[in-house]
């Protein structure tokens, strides 16, 4: 039996369809949407909190997101190791659960930032990134105002001390600088995982980047990891 | 009942990009003396108890848990008497 996917739904979500189309159609997963007033995962072997605008990023991107009833269940999930994937807004979701360590500001030029960008890959032995064939950097696209990832020094010393730091913005060839970085995070953050190793966020939507009508399934090698880690 | 005021800062630690766009506003407005803007919120509610200990308890739980996020807000407010 193929193991299955949950994506929640707040209300706000937009990147929700996405990610059930990437998994579903291209993926060939089973995936099930869970409405964030639900308690049951219904057996979900991955939780993906997607992209969007989960109650209107009132407050701060994520705060009310993160007491929806869906998702103490999340964080008890979690805390027993079963992977959860947090794209973009749920990202900010996982962040505010406390679930991953630091927060997220407005992005440093104040724009909204939506365009293709690359990230090199700097832990490939996760759950989430193990089947990526290649040592070039990702293209995938980001869609934005609030990806300027924020911790302090103690937590970026055990974030790069554990190899918990996954994705980095970079340029094409795997160069870093503040022109690659669309958003000013700290270290160039684009990702990162828990100690554990069961919890990711990232910024940047491999979900968008998956079918090949697209032109580029670089999206395709994260979700590949995740159904070869629990198939 | 008590009237709450909470003020929400950002740590001065944590860059504030916002204020630093807004600051340009003000030199463009030819305010050159004005420095250091930065932003934060301001909410206010009331907390149905008569009791000063537990009002307080309450709005700190809300602050900690939601209102701000201790990781790089800091928070304060002010409790008053109201009808």
């Amino acid at each position: 039996m193929k193991s299955k996917f949950g994506v929640v739904v707040f209300p706000g979500s937009n990147c929700d369809h996405d990610a059930y189309y990437s998994l579903k159609k291209i993926m060939k997963a089973d995936v099930t949407f869970l409405w964030h007033k639900d308690r049951d995962l219904q057996d979900s072997k991955v939780i993906i909190l997607p992209g969007g605008f989960a109650y209107g990023d009132y407050l701060r991107c994520g705060a009310i997101a993160r007491f929806s009833p869906i998702m103490n269940s999340v964080i008890e999930f979690a805390n027993k190791g079963g992977i959860v994937f947090g794209i973009c807004n749920g990202f900010q979701v996982l962040l505010e659960a406390g679930l991953l360590p630091g927060v997220m500001i407005r992005n440093k030029s104040l724009q909204f930032a939506g365009k293709d960008i690359y990230v090199s890959v700097k832990n490939k032995n996760t759950i989430f990134t193990k089947e990526i064939n290649t040592d070039q950097p990702l293209k995938i696209p980001v869609a934005h105002g609030e990806g300027n990832y924020f911790a302090d020094d103690d937590t970026l010393k055990s974030l790069q001390d554990n190899n918990q730091i996954v994705f980095q913005y970079s340029s094409k060839d795997g160069k870093f600088g503040d022109e690659f970085n669309p958003n000013g995070s700290i270290l160039d953050i684009a990702g990162i995982i828990n100690k554990n190793g069961n919890v990711l966020g990232m910024m940047p939507h491999p979900e968008r980047v998956c079918d090949p009508v697209l032109r580029n399934t670089d999206g395709q090698m994260i979700f590949g990891s995740i159904l070869s880690s629990v198939n | 009942m008590f009237k709450a005021k909470v003020l929400i800062k950002r740590r001065p630690s944590i860059l504030d990009p916002q204020g630093k766009a807004v600051e340009k506003g003000a030199f463009h407005l030819g305010l050159t003396n004005i420095k250091d803007t930065r932003i934060g919120k301001y909410i206010e509610f009331t907390v149905d108890t008569t009791d000063r200990e537990s009002a307080e308890k309450e709005v700190n739980e809300y602050c900690n848990k939601l209102l701000a996020n201790p990781i790089m807000e800091d928070y304060e407010f002010t409790l008053e008497n109201a009808k």
